[in-house]
């Protein structure tokens, strides 16, 4: 485990009185579940004593001790979702994986958990799959739903999906356009920057459709490694002040039509992008500023 | 100073004390099973009810975690007191009928029916173990864990703890790991060296059919000869 990721987490949250949550929360995020050791550099790091993170990180659901699955299904056991038969379904689960609920599958894809009432109850029975939603889910449908998940349900229709759309990037240091036209990605022109990981260099060529998350790389790209993202032509790094939503890391930022800013993740293989008027709009303040004195 | 009405009785006591306090001061008695005077009230075994305001709309509180309020109007012994603290105490006898401690307040409250499902429960979670590691020993070795009916008290991640000293206070204090003293030779009823040789139940009227889980029981067994 590495102890740098926890140090960061809490010097990002210090000062935060109450902030226990918020640490384990982020904690859960990069690890996937809370490791011993994690809670007790926080029980040092705090003021917390390891007994109270203990009981907090038992008290609420949304906390897990023991790692889980790649996929987590979550299937309700309210009320609502009871009287329509959730109980079956779960049954079913529990048979189709070969586990109990609160438990994961041996090759760690699946882990089975119960909740009360996910908030969707007309919907009943729901079962929500890494946060994809369910409706009516009878006995017949839970081999679809993990025969669904494990072929990916993050798989988006470029043709047909409205989020995703072209965009043109270019350089938020030296402002050159980054679209490379000898290289299409979706059919479209892509995006192209130069990355280095650990000692290695090469182009990086991504998508120019936001929402779509293909690229193409030089090097293969190894999964959780921290990439940095430079301009081709200015050389500069790409570098964005916002760190990924999904995940904490680093993110680079390019810039896409007028005052957008477009990041991307910079861990390998996670999916964090976003849009971002603001920061922009602020660096053309900033600009402005500068022009006029 | 604050006043208020104990059982009719005005009284006046310092700003910050708890209804129970006020109460035992003036000598009314208040039976209690995790209060305890060095540890904060935490409120948890309700066996200290007490009924506060006036007819109608009266309601019960627990008078240990309860602070004294000008012009509080506090009845300790009514009937709906009585009943519900029966009632609590026949709950407690459900999940934990081994402890002498309820055992006994069990009988000192004319306790001789148990409703419910018989279970076996070596924790009440009153809490008086996890405050006393906390406050008296300044430990922190134990406390609760999980919530609901899986709610717990241990260490954290059920393993020993590096903060704790073995100092037994936690067992010391446990209401319900206190059992009965079964001496050298556990088949024995009576052991001899017990000290609990008149056990509450023994002077109580209609004792033969009273309810009790303590089989063998040192108080029967005299009896008996
Ligand atoms: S009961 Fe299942 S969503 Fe509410
Ligand atoms: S003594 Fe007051 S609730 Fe237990």
């Amino acid at each position: 485990m590495n102890n740098e990721n926890i140090l960061k987490i809490l010097e990002k949250n210090n000062g935060n009185q109450g902030g226990l949550i918020s640490v384990l929360e982020e904690i859960q995020t990069v690890y996937g579940y809370l490791p011993e050791d994690a809670l007790r550099i926080v029980a040092d790091r705090t003021d917390n004593s390891l007994v109270d993170i203990f009981g907090v990180a038992t008290f609420y659901k949304a906390f897990s001790l023991k790692p889980r699955g790649k996929h987590i299904i979550m299937a309700c056991l309210g009320t609502a979702c009871h009287v329509r038969g959730a109980p079956k379904v779960v049954d079913e689960f529990e048979q189709q994986l070969g586990i109990k609920a609160g438990e994961t599958t041996l090759d760690k894809e699946f882990t089975l958990e119960t909740v009360n009432c996910l908030g969707a109850c007309a919907l009943g029975p729901t079962v929500v799959v890494d946060g994809h939603y369910f409706s009516h889910a009878t006995l017949s449908k839970v081999k679809g739903i993990i025969k669904n998940t494990l072929e990916g349900l993050d798989t988006i229709d470029i043709k047909t999906d409205k989020r995703v759309f072209p965009v043109e990037a270019s350089c938020s240091v030296c402002n050159h356009s980054l679209t490379d036209s000898t290289y299409l990605i979706d059919g479209y022109p892509s995006i192209c920057v130069t990355v280095s990981f650990g000692r290695k260099k090469g182009w990086l060529r991504l998508s120019s459709l936001y929402g779509s998350l293909n690229f193409a790389s030089e090097h293969e790209v190894p999964p959780d490694s921290l990439s940095h993202y430079f301009c081709p032509y200015c050389r500069k790094e790409l570098l964005s002040i916002s760190n990924c939503p999904e995940c904490g890391e680093p993110m680079a930022a390019m810039w896409v039509y007028d005052g957008f800013t477009m990041h991307v993740c910079t861990r390998g293989g996670c999916k964090g992008h976003m849009l971002d008027l603001n920061q922009t709009s602020g660096n053309l303040l900033d600009a402005l500023f500068r022009t006029d004195r | 100073m604050i006043n208020l009405t104990i059982n009719g009785l005005d009284v006046s006591v310092e700003e910050g004390t708890t209804v129970l306090e006020a109460a035992r001061f003036f000598g009314f008695p208040i039976p209690t099973l995790c209060h305890n005077d060095g540890l904060t009230p935490l409120g948890a075994c309700r066996l200290c009810v007490v009924e506060i305001g006036e007819e109608p709309g009266t309601n019960l509180v627990s008078s240990c975690t309860y602070p004294a309020e000008e012009g509080l109007k506090v009845r300790t012994a009514s009937e709906r007191v009585i009943r519900s603290r029966k009632m609590i105490l026949e709950l407690l006898l459900a999940s934990c009928p081994q402890s002498k401690i309820i055992q006994d307040l069990a009988a000192a409250h004319n306790v001789k029916t148990q409703r419910f499902k018989q279970e076996y429960e070596d924790c009440i979670l009153c809490g008086l173990c996890v405050r006393m590691c906390t406050e008296q020993m300044m430990a922190k070795a134990i406390g609760f864990s999980g919530r609901g009916e899986n709610r717990r008290i241990g260490t954290p991640f059920d393993i020993k703890s590096d903060v704790c000293r073995l100092c037994g206070a936690c067992m010391y204090i446990c209401p319900a790991c206190q059992l009965r003293c079964t001496y050298t030779e556990p088949e024995k009823a009576i052991c001899g060296a017990c000290a609990n040789l008149s056990p509450p139940c023994l002077e109580k009227e209609g004792f033969n059919d009273m309810m009790c889980y303590m089989s063998p029981c040192v108080a029967c067994e005299i009896k008996k000869d």
